[in-house]
């Protein structure tokens, strides 16, 4: 029993082919693979909308701002 | 023509490894960056030149000695039969140690015509990308203990590590016929445990015998933040490790060998690449593998760092190499996936560590490297559960049990050692700098003579105006 269905290697090379573990499965490690993405970008964009809300509410009096302009 | 043949396949891998040697230079000037951009500005130098000189000290002593470990030690203490292996050809004073052209001089003594032809034009090469590793290994180390470590304490310990414990585990895990390969069905491909873990083991020991530095904790016990001096530098310095690691990646394989080269069970005639174990791979294989754990590794480090640039690169790194260990065989999804998750448990980790245990690691690398590696040769081991570990019949196949106890082996074997080293270093005042030179800067002296001589240059020419 082996995760990629080869038990040893007495095989002719121009026989073989995928080698990787849980062949069969591709569709759904493509699934996993396009939540991971999709959920980044989510978990992304809330971490960006929280980051901006907290820049609007510092500096009211706007010297940081001033001070960051003049440092270029 | 079968003569031109192998002449090509020597020097197309003459080459190869000669390439890949070139690449994994610039982990160093990565790690030499990123040191120097982690570190506050009075401890610049001192920090720049105690990872460079590593480079040297290794060199040297893996020449002298750390070559003929790899060859010497497949057996274990003795754990398989055979003993202490005789390796000739990378003992320092025999004659395939320099420029040979493969025939045999009359009266030149320790070199076999059978020697001479495998080992007279990838001797070089191949100790070459052996050293990168060895320098590397060391190198993980110096970043972790920036600011506060005498220098000569770390090149002691970088020489233990690079050109004795590193290479013994090669040996052991890391050899075609290694006795952990035979045994245990070890499978550490792209050396997540034999290069990683052992660093991240000794790094951890180097650091609690070294104490952290002075004001990382406050009075209650909390951590404060010390942060990098310029994130750019350290950002462009760990870019620039991702690139030297294709070298790394690249030259754990062997670019191109027949089955009749290999002499084990694969039959047919169709050449390959295999990995260190002559098991067939892809250089394609890894290039996908490689990328996907890469982006696995950056993308998690972005969610759960909120953004911050350091952990950001560094579990990009982590991602690669949590998957190293099995991204010979992995699909693409498995390692972006395996190169998310473990770098995700590295993090909170680090942070648990340092809390807990009040242990100062400056640029996280006893997580980076030693969780990262130690969790990734563990997850190779279930991902991998029944695959050949070899191409030579009797080997143990993959396992979880046997890549776990390899995983802690790694671990022990770099923490052990530099655990006695440093405590012995640290008895005789080695270890450490003075509390006064640590808050003075590690480059007070230098600093002083740079000042120096800008005044007395500047006053010169000043003088000089008319």
């Amino acid at each position: 029993m082996s995760t990629n269905g080869m038990e040893s290697w007495a095989v002719d090379l121009k026989d073989v082919g995928a080698m990787y573990p849980f062949q069969g499965s591709e569709v759904l490690m493509v699934i996993i693979g396009l939540v991971f993405w999709i959920g980044w970008h989510i978990l992304q964009t809330r971490h960006e909308n929280a980051e901006i809300e907290a820049d609007m509410a510092a500096d009211r009096s706007g010297d940081e701002t001033r001070e960051a302009i003049d440092r270029y | 023509m079968e003569g031109n043949l192998n002449a090509l396949t020597t020097i197309f891998t003459e080459f190869y490894y000669w390439v890949t040697i070139v690449m994994m230079f610039l982990i160093h000037v990565g790690f030499c960056t990123y040191e120097v951009g982690v570190s506050r500005r009075r401890n610049h130098l001192k920090t720049l030149m105690k990872n460079a000189m590593a480079i040297p000290l290794v060199t040297v002593t893996f020449y002298f000695f750390g070559w003929w470990i790899y060859f010497g030690f497949p057996n274990g203490p003795g754990m398989v039969p055979g003993g202490l292996a005789t390796a000739p050809f990378a003992e320092p004073w025999n004659p395939l140690m320099g420029t040979h052209l493969s025939g045999v001089n009359p009266g030149e003594t320790g070199v076999t015509p059978t020697d001479a032809a495998l080992w007279h034009r990838l001797n070089g090469v191949f100790w070459g990308a052996f050293l990168l590793f060895s320098i590397t290994t060391a190198s993980i180390i110096s970043g972790s203990i920036i600011e506060r470590a005498r220098s000569g304490a770390f090149w002691i310990v970088a020489v233990l590590i690079g050109s004795v414990l590193w290479i013994l585990d090669a040996s052991w895990g890391w050899h075609p016929q290694g006795w952990m390969v035979k045994l245990w069905g070890y499978h550490d491909a792209y050396a997540s445990g034999v290069v990683h873990a052992i660093a991240g083991g000794a790094a951890l020991a180097f650091l609690i015998v070294l104490g952290p530095r002075i004001g990382k904790f406050r009075p209650d016990g909390t951590a404060r933040d010390i942060p990098p001096h310029n994130v750019w530098l350290v950002t462009i310095g760990l870019f620039l490790i991702y690139t030297g690691f294709w070298g790394f990646y690249a030259a754990c394989n062997i670019p191109l060998i027949s089955p009749a080269t290999i002499a084990g069970q694969i039959t047919g005639d169709t050449w390959t690449a295999t990995n260190i174990y002559l098991a067939p791979t892809t250089l394609s294989a890894i290039t996908f593998n490689f990328l996907m754990s890469l982006s696995g590794g950056m993308m998690a480090g972005y969610i759960v760092s909120k953004g911050d640039p350091f952990w950001t690169f560094s579990m990009g790194l982590c991602g690669v190499i949590a998957t190293s260990a099995g991204n010979d065989l992995y699909h693409p999804i498995q390692a972006m996936l395996i190169g998310a998750i473990v770098p995700s448990i590295c993090y909170k980790l680090h942070y648990f560590v340092e809390r807990r245990f009040k242990i100062d690691d400056a640029v996280g690398a006893v997580a980076v490297h030693g969780y990262g590696g130690f969790l990734g040769v563990v997850v190779a081991g279930f991902m991998l559960w029944g695959q050949p570990s070899s191409p030579y019949e009797g080997f143990a196949h993959i396992n979880p049990l046997g890549n776990f106890a390899g995983a802690v082996l790694m671990f022990a074997l770099g923490f052990a050692p530099t655990f006695v080293v440093c405590k012995i270093l640290n008895s005789m005042n080695l270890l450490r700098v003075p509390a006064k030179v640590e808050l003075e800067g590690v480059d007070f002296a230098l600093n002083h003579a740079f000042v120096a001589s800008v005044r007395e240059v500047a006053a010169a020419e000043k003088a000089l105006i008319k």
